[in-house]
């Protein structure tokens, strides 16, 4: 193929013998830590990610231990209530929020809409640094004695009566928040700012769109958990009363605070995840997305309206039962953007093309799963209903449902879609495919029978719980043990393939994004010539006019967008 | 489905089956879709290029608008129960009150007529049973999975909730919101009998004071409120307590508040905060010398002294102070350890408990604390 040559002079020129791409362009511990790549940098988040993800897990895996028993005998009452702690605070700042923005948005975002980079490099590098450093505080923490608030924090039981690290978790999330706000900040100015010519709003993957959605949230909600997070530390160390009613304060305002970042992270988990199934569901059917805009749209109202629910998670706490009203309205109607992506992508399939790679099946667990979290929402939204199920394991459930079931389905579908781009290297497909399957069935086992036990009366946080309820915990002990099999599986065959892996071509999945018209893996400066986009959004076309951008070297598998996968 | 006990369980269940069936429903309905979409239109060949379909307004409306639709009956058959719920019954006489005060890690219960109970909890059935609760600590949360009914016990004000058990029998109490170290051991029972029962065991444990006659001591003798308010409430220095539960009062400043629990709580432990127009601010605080059920039973006595009335709101919330002396509280004085001892009263068994922030010990940074309570 004669693909236009570097046409722009301030291109670096490349030798032509071995193709250059951003791993092996610098070699060295210097090269990575101080990178302004972002694709080397969403390694780098990769990475210590994935370790988070792993602490979490195994805190998770001594919870079920201890649970697979009425009486609490495996640890004491005070270590257990460390484990569930260690194991949202983990689970939610430092793997759930950061997950899908860090590692497959700062890889893609510039790769999809057509740019060299981030807008800002160098704060894109210092948001790693940041959340590492928080990270490590957090560790230290817990290592140190550990923390026994539950990751909600709630007062004035964490300023006033807890004797843990209180306040050194708290400054570890403190320190994380600013990373988050990096990223989004770094992100809108990238959309904004650093399309390729033709890039229009409405010609941007959905993924884009998502991540535009999730940014607006970390900058404008995180600023909101930071100050809560000062004021419960003022309070601990220097009895200022804010909180607590024996100095005068307000137990329900630390409630109110805490929801109003904490319900949006939700969305800010569960935005990127639909922005990857919107990606995954469109292209393994080769069709465009049925009703674009309202799938765009749809993030956005979620984004807005997210803002204004956090009152749900309070109805049985004491605040107005007028409050109570206007909240649980609000939560009906951030359901609906919800109920729309569910059924555009369900017609998106219609007359589709559709295949069954892993990242499909992937992408058709979430909607499955987020059914159902989504569905059992509205038990919880509902408020004479919610004064019976909140603060048991119905909620434990659902939320595990949405985030589980939601975000960390769609980071694996992300991961294994973008992993030929990544990485350069195919996973094995079939290990993929029955890892999907191994987790989907050790998910469902796990939280099910919890919404059975929720019902039923038992309350979250118990160390130990009455007989009656041990039917279902060793349902869910059984069921994580197969969920923690299941990821274990992808952790080890994509560790594999990085090295052993089936060289990937440029575009493995003959797909129209921008992303799969470079290299596989993309060099440093993502594209040889600055791309012109002449096409809309899931524009599928025969696999020649599909082309590359740039100049590839001749024989490079790269080279080759048309070989059919076996 | 758990059993069912209270008035409420079978309209909650009703909520939970009408949303299960929505569920499923939905969940079958879109799931079938799919296996059926991803079935017939398998990729048939490499690089196919399906006809691109933009969309429907007319569809996306359709599934825009009927699931806001469905979701409104659920919005408003749930509010509808949240009010019946939460809302304390109309005839105000009706209602059997009963005081909870939560503490780490133990619901401590009194009876209007003196009993006092740890951990249980003995209603008749067929009653309205209403429940004004606090804690001395930390959030707490009342929770009895038979009623369907849960409500947050929070520091520095009253939560009321009201149910009428249907079936007599022994149900689980639990505490729904996380309270610290032995969390999952602060529950009991709830025993549900018979009127016949109740009043048996009622009369067995009759050698108690009630709130009402244990209040009184208190405000004539122990504390001697009777001094500026007078021994029957009719005044004086202070102002005149005859009549006042439940009224409007004018404050100085032009304030107006209702006459609550709450209120009468704020004005036993922070007098300045709300001065009664035309009266000066020369009570002093009681705060540090009374316990939450002393307090309770305080209010339950100014109550007795205003027939006919309850409290229409179902929190109560004292007015924030700013009192800069507040922190040197506790909710345990000496007063009220030495008060209660007398009596030989089972609810004073202290429970270990962590230091209180008033503590002078207590501005030691974290990490000190951390190491004394490792284990």
């Amino acid at each position: 193929m004669d693909i236009e040559k570097r046409v722009s002079p301030d291109l670096p020129v490349e030798p032509v013998e071995s193709r250059v791409n951003y791993l092996n362009a610098q070699y060295g511990i210097k090269s990575w830590l101080l990178t302004r790549d972002h694709k080397r940098i969403a390694l780098l988040y990769l990475g210590s990610v994935s370790l988070f993800f792993m602490l979490g897990g195994i805190y998770a895996m001594m919870i079920r231990l201890e649970l697979l028993t009425p009486q609490g005998d495996l640890v004491q009452s005070q270590t257990y209530n460390k484990l569930f702690t260690h194991h949202g605070v983990l689970m939610v700042f430092f793997f759930l929020i950061p997950s899908i923005p860090t590692v497959l948005g700062n890889f893609l975002v510039p790769l999809m809409i057509g740019a060299k980079d981030l807008a800002f490099p160098r704060i894109n590098l210092l948001s790693w640094y940041i959340y590492t450093l928080g990270g490590i505080f957090t560790l230290w923490a817990m290592i140190n004695g550990g923390v026994d608030t539950g990751w909600t924090f709630y007062t004035p039981f964490s300023t006033t009566f807890s004797n843990t690290y209180v306040i050194a978790t708290g400054l570890g999330i403190f320190i994380n928040g600013f990373s988050s706000i990096l990223t989004g900040l770094n992100f809108i100015v990238t959309i904004h700012t650093m399309r390729a010519p033709g890039m229009t709003w409405f010609r941007l993957p959905l993924f884009i769109w998502a991540h535009y959605a999730t940014s607006l949230i970390m900058i404008l909600g995180t600023p909101v958990i930071a100050i809560t997070i000062l004021l419960v530390a003022l309070e601990r160390a220097a009895h200022i009363g804010i909180f607590d009613p024996a100095l005068g304060g307000d137990p329900i305002l630390f409630q109110h605070l805490f929801w109003f970042y904490s319900h949006p992270a939700v969305y800010i988990m569960i935005l990127p995840a639909m922005g990857v199934v919107s990606e995954l569901i469109a292209n393994f059917s080769r069709k465009n997305i049925f009703g674009y805009s309202f799938v765009a749209f749809s993030s956005i109202a979620i984004a807005v309206f997210g803002f204004l629910v956090w009152g749900h998670h309070m109805f049985a706490s004491g605040q107005s039962m007028y409050a109570g009203m206007i909240f649980s309205f609000l939560s009906f109607a951030v359901a609906i953007p919800s109920a729309i992506k569910v059924f555009n992508w369900t017609a998106t399939l219609y007359q589709g093309s559709i295949s069954y790679d892993t990242p499909m099946l992937y992408g058709l667990g979430f909607i499955g799963l987020f059914l159902i979290g989504g569905m059992t929402g509205l038990f919880l939204a509902a408020l004479g209903l919610d004064v019976h199920v909140t603060d048991t394991y119905f909620v434990v459930a659902h939320f595990h449902y949405v985030m589980v079931g939601g975000t960390l389905m769609g980071y694996l579908g992300g991961l294994h879609y973008w992993w030929p781009k990544i990485s350069g290297r195919m996973y094995p497909e079939g290990w993929g495919r029955f890892a999907v399957l191994v987790i989907f069935v050790g998910f469902n086992l796990t939280f099910l029978p919890q919404f059975v036990a929720g019902y039923l009366g038992m309350p979250r946080r118990y160390h130990a719980y009455a007989p009656e309820f041990q039917i279902y915990n060793v349902m869910s002990s059984a069921g994580a043990s197969i969920l923690g099999m299941g990821l274990l599986i992808p952790l080890v065959y994509l560790v594999w393939s990085m090295r052993y892996g089936r060289v990937a071509s440029a575009n493995p999945w003959h797909l129209p994004g921008l992303e799969w018209r470079t290299a596989s893996p993309p060099p440093t400066e993502n594209f040889y010539v600055t791309p012109v986009v002449t096409w809309e959004a899931y524009e599928f076309a025969p696999p020649e006019e599909m082309q590359v951008v740039g100049k590839l070297e001749p024989g490079d598998a790269g080279d080759n967008p048309i070989e059919v996968a076996p | 489905m758990p059993e069912q006990a209270s008035t409420f369980a079978s309209r909650v269940d009703a909520l939970y089956l009408y949303l299960c069936g929505l569920t499923i429903f939905f969940t079958l309905l879109i799931v079938s879709v799919l296996i059926f979409f991803v079935v017939k239109y398998r990729k048939r060949a490499p690089f196919e290029i399906p006809r691109p379909i933009a969309g429907s307004i007319k569809l996306e409306t359709l599934w825009s608008v009927i699931p806001f639709l469905i979701a409104m009956s659920i919005f408003v058959w749930g509010a509808n129960l949240y009010f019946t719920m939460y809302r304390m019954p109309k005839e105000p006489a009706s209602a059997m009150e009963i005081f909870v005060v939560g503490k780490q890690w133990m619901w401590k219960v009194q009876h209007s007529t003196g009993q006092r109970e740890i951990n249980e909890l003995h209603v008749p059935v067929g009653s309205k049973i209403k429940l004004t609760m606090t804690t001395e600590d930390v959030i707490h949360s009342f929770y009895v999975p038979a009623f369907r009914t849960k409500a947050d016990v929070v520091p520095g004000r009253y939560t009321s909730i009201w149910f009428e058990a249907t079936k007599p029998g022994r149900y689980h109490l639990f505490c729904a919101e996380y309270c610290g170290t032995n969390h999952s051991g602060m529950g009991g029972w709830v025993e549900v009998m018979t009127q016949t029962d109740f009043d048996n065991w009622l009369s067995g444990n009759a050698n108690q004071m009630s709130p009402v006659a244990a209040g009184q001591q208190l405000f004539t003798t122990t504390l001697g409120c009777a001094t500026c308010h007078n021994a029957d409430g009719t005044g004086g220095r202070g102002p005149a307590l005859t009549g006042l539960f439940g009224k409007t009062v004018q404050l100085e400043g032009g304030v107006t508040v209702t006459a609550d629990e709450g209120y009468i709580r704020e004005s036993i432990l922070n007098p300045q905060a709300q001065v009664v127009a035309g009266f000066q601010p020369i009570m002093p605080t009681f705060k540090g010398q009374l316990s939450e059920e002393q307090i309770l039973q305080l209010i339950a006595y100014i109550k007795s002294l205003s027939p006919g009335q309850t409290s229409g709101t179902q929190v109560t919330t004292p007015a924030r102070s700013n009192n800069p002396q507040a922190g040197a509280a506790t909710p345990e004085g000496q007063g009220a350890k030495s008060l209660d001892s007398q009596r030989s009263n089972p609810l004073n068994s202290t429970a270990p408990r962590p230091p209180q922030s008033g503590s002078s010990n207590n501005t030691a940074a974290p990490n000190s604390r951390g190491n004394q309570n490792r284990q």
